[in-house]
C-alpha cells in the first residue's frame, strides 16, 4: 500500500477548504429568496412554501427547530440573524422575540385577514394557525364520567401513574404558560410539582398519544390534531383513543396560537411580507382547511378541516398572547424537575 | 525481549526541548498537538465563561437539585451495566473466532463488526417498533451493548491475532492449566484494546442521544436537548453540559489508571507465528450459539423491522428528490470530516506512543474528552461563539465541520494510536541514521506503517458523521438535510414507514466503511 500522508493532507483541506466555500447545498437563499426558521410541523411548513413558491416564484429555503430554540436562537443572533421570517407553534417564542423588539410590524393588509383574538396587540406578529388543548384518553378503561372536569383535576393524587405529557416539548410549556397567566404563579407551581408525581413523560405529542393508545397510560395532556393526523393515515397509533375537550373557559381548553413574523433584520422584507400574507390568506388557510396537518385556520371567513370541532364551540379562556411567559415556565418547570 | 517492563523504561523518553541528533524533533508536533487541544478546550472554556456568567448562587441552584441527582444515576447505572456486559461478550466472542476452530470462524467475526453499520439510534427505532413498550434502564442497557459492543471487539479481536503464541506456550510449559493461560497470559496483553475500546463505549454512552430518546431512558444528553428546546442555551442546559463534562473526564482518569503503560511491541528478530485454533469438541454446540444469538439481536431485529417498514411503505415511500439530495450530503459530510478529524488526531496519536509523558497526557485528555461531549454541547458553544465573535463562520460548513473533527477526535485516534504503537521506533532510528531527516522518517517508515490504521480511523470518523444528529441540527447551514436529521425528524412525528429508507440509506453507507474497518483489522495482524 502505497502511501503519501502529505498529499492526502493536502487533499483534505483543498476539499475541506472548497466546502466551506462553496456550499453543496442550496443554503443561504439568494437575492430573492427567504429563509424561514420553521418550529411548525415541516409538512405544512413545506407545502405552504411549495403554495407561495408557487404562486409568486419566490424561493423559501426552510431550517426546522422547536419554537423556543429558535426564538432564543433569533434573540441570541439579534441583528446578525439570517432568518427573513419565524413560524412557530405557540404564542410564547413569539412573544420572547417581540419583547426583545426584533419583529418589523406585519404589512397592515395582512393584519386585515385575521380577527383581533389571533394577533398580537401590537402588530408585529400574527396568527397563522390555532390548535386546541385536549385530553387524549383511552376509550376502552374510561368513561366520561371518569374524566377530569379541568386540567387541574390531573394533579389530584388520584390520577398519580395514570397519565402522560410531553414536559419538554414547546406544546405543553405553551399550556403551562396559560395556566401561569390564568391562575397565577402559586397554582402552577403546585400543578407543576403534582405532574413531576404523576405524570409519565413522553418525548413529543405523537408519543405520548401513542402510549394511551397502548395502553401505558389512561391519558395524555396534548393538542388535538394529532389525533386527527393519524386517524386521517392508519389509526394505528390512536384506535383506542378517543378526545376530550375541557370547555368552560378551563386552562385546559387553552387554544394556542401558531404565530408568524417577518424580523427586523431582514435583508428581505418585501418577499417576507408576501409570505406572510400568503400564509394568511386564501391560499395558506385553503392548506389547513384541505391538507393533512388539522391544525384550525384562523383566517377571516377562513374555513377549517369540517372534521374538527369548530372554534366557536371550544369555550377556550381568553389569553392575551403577548403575556405569555416563557421564560418563567422554563424556571418553573426546571424548578420543578420535569426539564 | 523488553515486553512488560513495569516502570515503562523500554521508551526512551526525549526531552521536549531541542532535540538530539536521531530524534524526532518533538517541539513540532507538540505544537501541533497543542493547537488541537486547544480547540477542543473551547466548548469547555465556553461552559466555565457561562458559569461565570450566570453566578455562583445560580449554578449552585442548577447543578444541586433532584433532577441532576437523578440523571447521574442513570448515567451512572447505565456505564456499571453496559461496559462489563460488552467486554464479557466481545472478549468471548474474539475468542471463539480467532482462537477456535468453530466453524464459519471468519463469517461469524464479521458478523460480529457488522452491527456498526446499524446507526444506534435504527437499532432502538427497530427495538421500539418490535415492542412498543420498551423503555428504561434495562432496555436502554440492552440496546446500548447490541449497538455498541463492537467497538471492543474490533481492537480484542485484532489484538488477540497478533499475539504471540510463545508466550502462551511457555506458559503452558510452566503447568497452567488452559483457563490460567487465557487469565495470566492473555488477558494482560489484550489490556490496552479492552481498554480502548470501553473507554470509546464509555464516552459513547454518555454522549448518545438518539437511541436513549426512542426508548425513554433520561441521560444527561437527552435532558441538554429538552434544556435547549425549551429555552436554546439556557444556563440550566450549560450546567447539565458541565457536570457531563465532569463524567468524562472521570471516565478518562479512570482509562488511564486501568491501562498502564508497558510496552506491547516485540522486539527482537523472529516474528509471531499465527497461533493454533483451539479445538472446540462437543462444545462446539453452545459455541455456535453465542455468535448466532448476538447476529439474531444486533442484525436481524433492525433489518426484519426496516424490511417490514420498507414493505409497508411501497415505492410511495421513496421520494428520490428528497433521500438523493440527503445521501449525496451525508456523503460529502461524511468524507470531509473523516479526513479532517483524523489529520487533526495525528500529532497526538504520535506523541502518545513515542513520548509518554505528563505533558503528552494532559494534551491526549483534552483530545478525548471533547469526543465524549454530546454534540449539542459543542454545538451549542460553537453556535454562540461563532454568532457572536466570528459571524462569517455562523451556520457555514466550516463550523459544523470543526464540530465533527472536535466530536470524533477519540475514534481518529484510537486506529492511529494502535497502529502507530505497533510501528517500532527502532526503525525510525535506523532510517534517521541512514540520513533521513526526522520529518522524512516519520513520514516514510511510521505513517506508511501506519496507513491501514489512518484508513480505519477516516472510517470510523465516517461513520460516526453517517449518523451523528444533534450537533448536524444545530449547526447545518440552512436547508441542509443529512439522512440521520431527515429520519429524526420523521420518527419523532411517528412517522416510522417514511422514515424507513433513510435507516435504510444509512446502513447501505455505513456497510463498506465496517468492511473497511473489518478488513483493515484483519490486517493489522500482519496476515
Amino acid at each position: 500500500m502505497t502511501f503519501s500522508f502529505t498529499h492526502l493532507t493536502s487533499a483534505a483541506l483543498a476539499l475541506a477548504a472548497g466546502l466551506a466555500a462553496t456550499p453543496f447545498a442550496a443554503n443561504a437563499a439568494g437575492s430573492e429568496g427567504i429563509v424561514v426558521y420553521n418550529a411548525q410541523h415541516e409538512s405544512l411548513t413545506q407545502a405552504w412554501a411549495d403554495g407561495f413558491t408557487k404562486e409568486t416564484g419566490i424561493k423559501v429555503t426552510i431550517r426546522n427547530g422547536s419554537d423556543m430554540q429558535f426564538a432564543n436562537q433569533i434573540v441570541e443572533e439579534g441583528a446578525a440573524s439570517p432568518a427573513d421570517v419565524f413560524l412557530t407553534e405557540n404564542s410564547p417564542g413569539m412573544a420572547l422575540v417581540d419583547t426583545n423588539k426584533l419583529f418589523a410590524p406585519v404589512d397592515a393588509d395582512t393584519l386585515a385577514q385575521v380577527p383581533e383574538t389571533f394577533k398580537a396587540a401590537d402588530g408585529n406578529w400574527v396568527g397563522v394557525a390555532a390548535r386546541s388543548t385536549v385530553f387524549a384518553y383511552d376509550k376502552t378503561k374510561l368513561k366520561e364520567s371518569d374524566l377530569p372536569k379541568s386540567l387541574l383535576d390531573l394533579a389530584d393524587p388520584a390520577w398519580k401513574g395514570r397519565w402522560g405529557a410531553s414536559p419538554a416539548g414547546a406544546d405543553f410549556q405553551a399550556i403551562v404558560s396559560a395556566l401561569l397567566e390564568l391562575k397565577g404563579e402559586d397554582v402552577t407551581k403546585s400543578w407543576l410539582k403534582a405532574l413531576k408525581e404523576n405524570t409519565t413523560p413522553y418525548k413529543g405529542n405523537s408519543v405520548a398519544m401513542k402510549a394511551v393508545n397502548s395502553g401505558e397510560v389512561q391519558g395524555a395532556v396534548i393538542y388535538h390534531y394529532y389525533w386527527f393526523g393519524d386517524q386521517a393515515k392508519t389509526g394505528e397509533n390512536s384506535k383506542n383513543v378517543a378526545l376530550h375537550y375541557f370547555k368552560n373557559q378551563d386552562p385546559g381548553a387553552f387554544v394556542s396560537i401558531s404565530g408568524g413574523g417577518v424580523l427586523a433584520s431582514s435583508q428581505h422584507q418585501k418577499e417576507a411580507q408576501a409570505f406572510l400574507k400568503w400564509v394568511t390568506g386564501k391560499g395558506g388557510q385553503a392548506v389547513l382547511r384541505d391538507g393533512d396537518s388539522y391544525e384550525y385556520a384562523v383566517g377571516n371567513g377562513a374555513q377549517s378541516n369540517p372534521k374538527l370541532v369548530p372554534l366557536a364551540d371550544l369555550q377556550a379562556p381568553k389569553v392575551e398572547p403577548s403575556k405569555l411567559n416563557s421564560k418563567k415556565v422554563t424556571d418553573l418547570m426546571t424548578e420543578a424537575g420535569l426539564i | 525481549m523488553c515486553r512488560a517492563g513495569r516502570s515503562g523504561r523500554c521508551h526512551a523518553i526525549a526531552p521536549l526541548t531541542a532535540a538530539p541528533r536521531g530524534r524526532v524533533p518533538h517541539a513540532s508536533v507538540v505544537a501541533l498537538a497543542s493547537a488541537v487541544a486547544l480547540l477542543s478546550l473551547v466548548p469547555l472554556g465556553f461552559i466555565v465563561w457561562v458559569t461565570v456568567e450566570t453566578g455562583w448562587h445560580d449554578v449552585i441552584a442548577l447543578i444541586f437539585r433532584g433532577r441532576v441527582g437523578e440523571l447521574l444515576t442513570n448515567t451512572v447505572l447505565l456505564e456499571v451495566c453496559t461496559i462489563p456486559l460488552c467486554i464479557l461478550l466481545a472478549v468471548t466472542l474474539a475468542w471463539l473466532t480467532e482462537r477456535t476452530n468453530i466453524p464459519g470462524a471468519r463469517l461469524w467475526s464479521w458478523l460480529a463488526v457488522a452491527p456498526l453499520a446499524v446507526p444506534a439510534f435504527v437499532h432502538s427505532y427497530a427495538w421500539v417498533s418490535l415492542v412498543p413498550g420498551m423503555r428504561g434502564l434495562w432496555s436502554g442497557v440492552l440496546v446500548s451493548v447490541l449497538a455498541y459492543y463492537p467497538f471492543l471487539y474490533l481492537p480484542v479481536a485484532a489484538a488477540l491475532r497478533r499475539l504471540d503464541p510463545a508466550i502462551e506456550d511457555a506458559a503452558a510449559s510452566l503447568g497452567l492449566g488452559p483457563w490460567r493461560v487465557f487469565f495470566r497470559a492473555i488477558l494482560p496483553q489484550l489490556r490496552l484494546a479492552i481498554c480502548g475500546g470501553s473507554l470509546l463505549i464509555g464516552l459513547h454512552l454518555l454522549a448518545e442521544y438518539g437511541l436513549y430518546v426512542m426508548i425513554r431512558f433520561d441521560t444527561f444528553s437527552t435532558a441538554i436537548v429538552d434544556q435547549f428546546q425549551s429555552a436554546y442555551n439556557s444556563p440550566a442546559a450549560n450546567m447539565l453540559g458541565g457536570v457531563l463534562v465532569f463524567c468524562c473526564l472521570l471516565l478518562l482518569g479512570i482509562e488511564v489508571l486501568v491501562r498502564g503503560n508497558e510496552r506491547y511491541a516485540r522486539v527482537g528478530s523472529g516474528a509471531a507465528r499465527p497461533a493454533d485454533r483451539r479445538r472446540l469438541g462437543w462444545f462446539v454446540i453452545p459455541a455456535i450459539a453465542l455468535p448466532l444469538a448476538t447476529a439474531v439481536l444486533t442484525l436481524g431485529v433492525p433489518l426484519v423491522t426496516l424490511a417490514r417498514w420498507l414493505y409497508l411503505g411501497g415505492i410511495g415511500i421513496w421520494r428520490m428528490d428528497a433521500v438523493g439530495s440527503a445521501l449525496l450530503q451525508t456523503i460529502g459530510l461524511a468524507i470531509a470530516g473523516g479526513l479532517l478529524a483524523t489529520i487533526a488526531a495525528a500529532p497526538m496519536a504520535w506523541l502518545s506512543v513515542r513520548a509518554p509523558g505528563r505533558l503528552q497526557r494532559i494534551l491526549e485528555a483534552c483530545h478525548y474528552y471533547v469526543g465524549s461531549l454530546p454534540g449539542v454541547v459543542v454545538a451549542l458553544a460553537l453556535v454562540s461563539i461563532t454568532v457572536r465573535l466570528i459571524l462569517p463562520l455562523y451556520q457555514t460548513f466550516a463550523t459544523l465541520l470543526l464540530a465533527y473533527v472536535l466530536l470524533f477526535l477519540p475514534r481518529a485516534m484510537i486506529g492511529l494510536r494502535a497502529s502507530i504503537a505497533q510501528a517500532p521506533v527502532e526503525l525510525e532510528r535506523a532510517a534517521m541514521a541512514l540520513g533521513r531527516t526526522p520529518g522524512q522518517a516519520v513520514r516514510q517508515i511510521t505513517m506508511r506503517l501506519a496507513a491501514p490504521g489512518f484508513a480505519a480511523s477516516v472510517a470510523l470518523v465516517a461513520l460516526g458523521i453517517t449518523n451523528e444528529l444533534t450537533a448536524t441540527l444545530m449547526l447545518s447551514p440552512n436547508g441542509t438535510v443529512t439522512l440521520a436529521t431527515k429520519f429524526w425528524s420523521l420518527t419523532s412525528e411517528i412517522d416510522y414507514v417514511s422514515a424507513a429508507p433513510y435507516a435504510f440509506m444509512m446502513v447501505v453507507l455505513s456497510l463498506p466503511l465496517t468492511l473497511l474497518l473489518y478488513v483493515q483489522s484483519k490486517r493489522t495482524a500482519g496476515q
